[in-house]
């Protein structure tokens, strides 16, 4: 039998928590160099740990989320090592008590259902970042030190790097549909760091587990586990490359893995239970009530779309991508009377905008209500497209409401059969040429006389109208 | 007038009824501190000019008739392992010699707010870890009762002060013992509280699971007065109990009526010095003659308590020192580094003291792979043994009573270089930490004029009880009014 490949996650989210995981300090991004500092998160002597309630509130939600169990007692232990980042020496994190264990996510796997298991999503605390200068000094600052952060951890289910890049993108969502964390990779908000082998499922032999690091994206992580699963087959198949144990760097330049540090023994992190914190006991009470506040998840979301809104699949799955972008498109949709038109505007116009600008919806100076103003123009054929689409612009840019540019600068279509007539007739005597293709077959002709009409009224005609009149006088 | 030979309930009397000013309280306090410190060398540094503001504005307040808090303008010492906000906290070793926290632990705000005056910081055993305080990485503390002889440790630098009359009393912190020993040793009342009890917070930590701070005092009275002054709970400590603390001094006085005490077997056994044992044993007598009912208890897993302590608290201890690297604070070294961790472990071996090095290697090797199931989860096991032991024993008894110590102060650089006998020092003490119980010594005779300390267990939160039995056995034999002259 053929080799399988084999690969296991580890996703890091930061919780977008008001305060650090053991201290009062403010988890905020981007602000001045340890300017969110105090004795616990620095590590100073005597400093204790007190753990954030709204952390362990994250996680439970997660956990629930994904189908785990939520442990009823389990513990944080201290993981021994040195290294400057990490301002005591060793990170508070979960060991083999984890706050939830044993859930799953369902991908949707090119029409071929995937369960991906969870092994376990935990709670722990950040490390500070290294900054290594030019000089070769290296600075450590401390914002991050101590932000709460949540693994999970999944079993090695995935067999293809689609299903992987499938996993981050669901489980990206269903953590901001949570409001439990940015999940932003490009910010280092979500990190990913997979473990990649294959394996002979007959003979259970296998090749050495390699665990790759720098993914600074989902698009990252699908190329190197794309790269290193075709590797390390070729190595398997060839035998001209050794197959170790090691931690391998994706070179975002060169597109290619390369050794980092080999790992020839486990690495021994000395776990023990902390011995400042009591053991974590959550409420049976509370963890009910944090099931009750659990959001509609985007796959139910996206189904509900299809259902109530008649949307196509495909663009139910690009508006639930994100819990804001499908509010702000059900609150568009509830105000006009065609929905996939709500859809089309939200999925092109709008999400060409926010691409350009890098935002997200939030970002978008235009309220619901003033784009679906600006929809309904267009399903009563106030507007036609291309002028919805300046009026778009110029709404953006100016902040006035769809009507009120329209009205103020005329560009309500021309419905005036009368006038439009007029219009038809001079573009036939001004192109002999383009009717006298159309007459002799060359249907697509028509196009250039609505085209010169369209001119004719600086886009505003009624492209359908201008159609039927033109088809009607040329026979 | 000597104001240093006063108790710090007959200070805080004589405040009240202005006999005297918190400024000479003070005052006096320091002078006496310069007049035998020579010997004693209880004090890693003083503080005076602090103290001595401190001093003014409370005389200023009750000048003012405002109100204050019982005990205030009553000098105090801190062990040197509390972080003092702006005042150097060395911990007793190289590593921290300069280092100057930028914030108080919380038993020093709540002295602040009891308005003690700090007279300063007392010498230690390097990170609390010793039984003699002569594991300092900077002075050998004296005895006040022979200045040839240790104080005891870890907390030796507060037991000596309190002792000599530099202070009338004092905190520090105790692992294993580090309380109660040296107050044996040193002749005066000693106590380790309930874990959780007193906050941790600012304290710098040996072993977090056995930790606490506590009282020292020449008398019971002060010693509940102290303990009054800082219990209670503290959002910064996690461990730290919500439960408010009773008012000690008045369940201190409630008698010895109907108490029952146990004497546990295995801590008059192998080890104790045949005079230490005659003199608790009179003790334990005049307690009878009290009222109160004894029996002898067996508590077989008691004996495994040095062995599992020695695995707990290095495990703790070497994973609670990583933080010294020499990177933000503390001593880094000089020599030229290859790369970072060159930089760790060239700082940490010049900073460290020996006794240091040897239990963060201990406690690193029973961490690892492959030996953690054998050593600390087995030790864990251990301690949960030790742990019923104590509560079956309390089912029956409100206080165990024993020896504080096997022996009374030994010599300074007798035991030094046996670091098995010196281990010992701590057999009777070791037990209550393990069990997370109170724990306290109270000074009941001299053999050779020398010191003998008793000591008495309680259940958890039984402080009240313990005080009780210390009370009215102080109130019946008054060995706190023979002081060591100096």
């Amino acid at each position: 039998m053929p080799l399988q490949p084999t690969i296991g996650l580890e996703v890091h989210a930061e919780l977008s928590t008001k305060s650090k995981m053991f201290c009062s300090c403010a988890n905020e991004f981007g602000a001045p160099p340890d300017s969110h500092t105090c004795p616990v998160c620095l590590g100073l002597p005597g400093s204790l740990p007190v753990p954030n309630r709204q952390a362990v509130e994250s996680v439970i939600r997660t956990g629930l989320a994904l189908g785990c169990h939520v442990a009823e007692r389990c513990r944080f232990a201290r993981k021994n090592y040195f290294y400057p980042d990490l301002a005591k020496n060793f990170q508070i994190s979960q060991y083999d008590e984890p706050l939830t264990h044993d859930g799953h996510i369902d991908l949707e796997g090119e029409g071929q259902p995937v369960r991906i298991r969870i092994r376990r999503a935990h709670l722990e605390e950040d490390t500070g970042k290294n900054i290594h200068l030019s000089d070769g000094h290296t600075l450590v600052e401390y914002n991050r030190c101590g932000v709460p952060l949540m693994e999970v951890v999944t079993e090695p289910d995935f067999r293809t790097a689609e299903h992987v890049r499938e996993y981050l993108y669901t489980l990206r969502s269903i953590l901001q549909y949570l409001g439990v964390s940015s999940a932003d990779m490009e910010k280092g908000q979500m990190r990913c760091e997979p473990t990649i082998n294959w394996i002979d499922p007959d003979t259970g032999e296998r090749t050495p587990k390699v665990e790759i690091k720098n993914l600074n994206s989902i698009k990252s992580v699908y190329e190197a586990v794309k790269y290193e699963l075709a590797r390390q087959k070729r190595a398997a198949a060839m035998g001209e490359e050794e197959l170790v144990q090691e931690t391998r760097r994706w070179d975002e330049a060169k597109l290619v893995t390369a050794t980092m540090r080999l790992k020839e023994t486990a690495d021994d992190y000395m776990y023990f239970p902390e011995p400042d914190l009591a053991p974590l006991a959550p409420e049976p009470e509370w963890i009910e009530e944090i099931r009750a506040s659990l959001p509609e998840l985007p796959r139910a979301r996206a189904q509900r779309l299809v259902v109530d809104y008649g949307l196509p699949a495909y663009d139910a799955g690009v508006l639930t991508e994100t819990r804001d972008l499908a509010d702000y498109f059900e609150a568009v949709a509830a105000a006009v009377p065609d929905a996939k038109l709500a859809s089309n505007w939200v999925m092109g116009d709008v999400r060409a905008w926010l691409n350009q600008e890098g935002g997200d919806i939030s970002t978008l100076p235009l309220a619901p209500t003033a784009l679906s103003e600006l929809v309904s123009l267009v399903a009563a054929g106030t507007i036609n497209n291309t002028t919805a689409k300046d009026v778009f612009a110029k709404m953006i840019a100016e902040g006035k409401g769809a009507q009120e540019i329209v009205e103020a600068e005329g560009l309500a279509q021309i419905s005036d059969t009368g006038e439009l007539e007029r219009l038809v007739e001079r573009a036939i005597a001004d192109n002999p040429k383009i009717v006298e293709d159309y007459r002799g077959g060359k249907r697509k002709a028509i196009g250039a006389l609505v085209g010169a009409v369209m001119k004719a009224t600086r886009g505003q005609a009624n492209a359908g109208l201008v159609n039927k009149l033109l088809k009607k006088k040329l026979g | 007038m000597q104001l240093h030979g006063l108790s710090a309930h007959e200070l805080a009397h004589g405040l009240a009824a202005r006999e005297f000013s918190a400024r000479e309280v003070v005052e006096d306090h320091l002078s006496h501190i310069k007049a035998v410190e020579d010997g004693v060398q209880a004090f890693l540094l003083t503080t005076p000019e602090t103290a001595c503001a401190e001093a003014d504005a409370v005389d200023q307040a009750r000048a003012a008739g405002e109100d204050l808090p019982p005990l205030a303008g009553v000098p105090v010492a801190h062990k040197d392992l509390f972080c003092t906000r702006g005042v150097r906290t060395t911990c007793g070793s190289r590593i921290l010699e300069d280092f100057v926290p930028p914030y108080d632990a919380t038993v020093v705000a709540r002295c602040r707010e009891a308005r003690l005056p700090v007279l300063g910081k007392t010498n230690m055993d390097e990170f609390a870890m010793g039984s003699s305080t002569e594991n300092s990485a900077f002075q050998v503390t004296g005895n006040p009762w022979d200045l040839e002889r240790v104080p005891g440790g870890s907390s030796g630098g507060s037991a000596a002060a309190v002792a000599a009359g530099e202070a009338p009393f004092a905190l520090g912190t105790d692992t294993g013992g580090s309380i109660r020993q040296p107050a044996s040793l040193c002749g005066i009342v000693g106590m380790k509280p309930t874990y959780g009890r007193v906050s941790r917070y600012g304290v710098v930590a040996y072993a977090s699971s056995l930790d606490q701070v506590g009282p020292f005092a020449r008398n019971v009275t002060d010693c509940a007065l102290l303990l009054g002054t800082i219990a209670g709970h503290d959002t910064m400590d996690a461990t730290s109990v919500t439960d408010a603390p009773p008012d000690y001094v008045a369940e201190m006085r409630r008698g010895v009526d109907g108490l029952r005490a146990g004497l546990p077997k295995e801590l008059f056994g192998e080890g104790i010095d045949p005079a230490v044992k005659s003199t608790i044993l009179a003790a334990v007598d005049k307690l009878a003659n009290l009222g109160i009912e004894i029996e002898e208890v067996e508590m077989p897993h008691v004996d495994y308590s040095l062995p599992c302590y020695y695995i707990i608290a290095p495990a703790e201890c070497s994973s609670n020192l990583a933080r010294y690297d020499g990177v933000r604070y503390g001593h880094r070294t000089a020599e030229p580094v290859s790369d970072i961790y060159d930089l760790f472990s060239k700082s940490r071996a010049e900073g460290f003291g020996p006794e240091v090095r040897l239990r963060i290697m201990l406690g690193t090797y029973t961490l690892s792979a492959g030996y953690y199931d054998a050593y600390y989860v087995k030790a864990l096991k251990v301690r949960t043994l030790i742990k019923s032991d104590f509560d079956r024993a309390f089912e029956k008894y409100d206080v165990l009573l024993s020896p504080t110590s096997p022996t009374t102060a030994f010599k300074i650089g007798e035991k030094a270089d046996d670091p098995l006998e010196m281990k010992l020092a701590d057999i009777c003490t070791i037990p209550v930490n393990l069990a997370g119980l109170p724990g306290m010594s109270v000074p009941c005779g001299f053999v050779e004029g020398l010191p003998v300390g008793m000591q008495i267990i309680g259940k958890p939160f039984g402080e009240p009880e313990m005080l009780r039995v210390a009370y009215g056995y102080e109130q019946a034999m008054g060995w706190e009014r023979r002081r060591a002259a100096l």
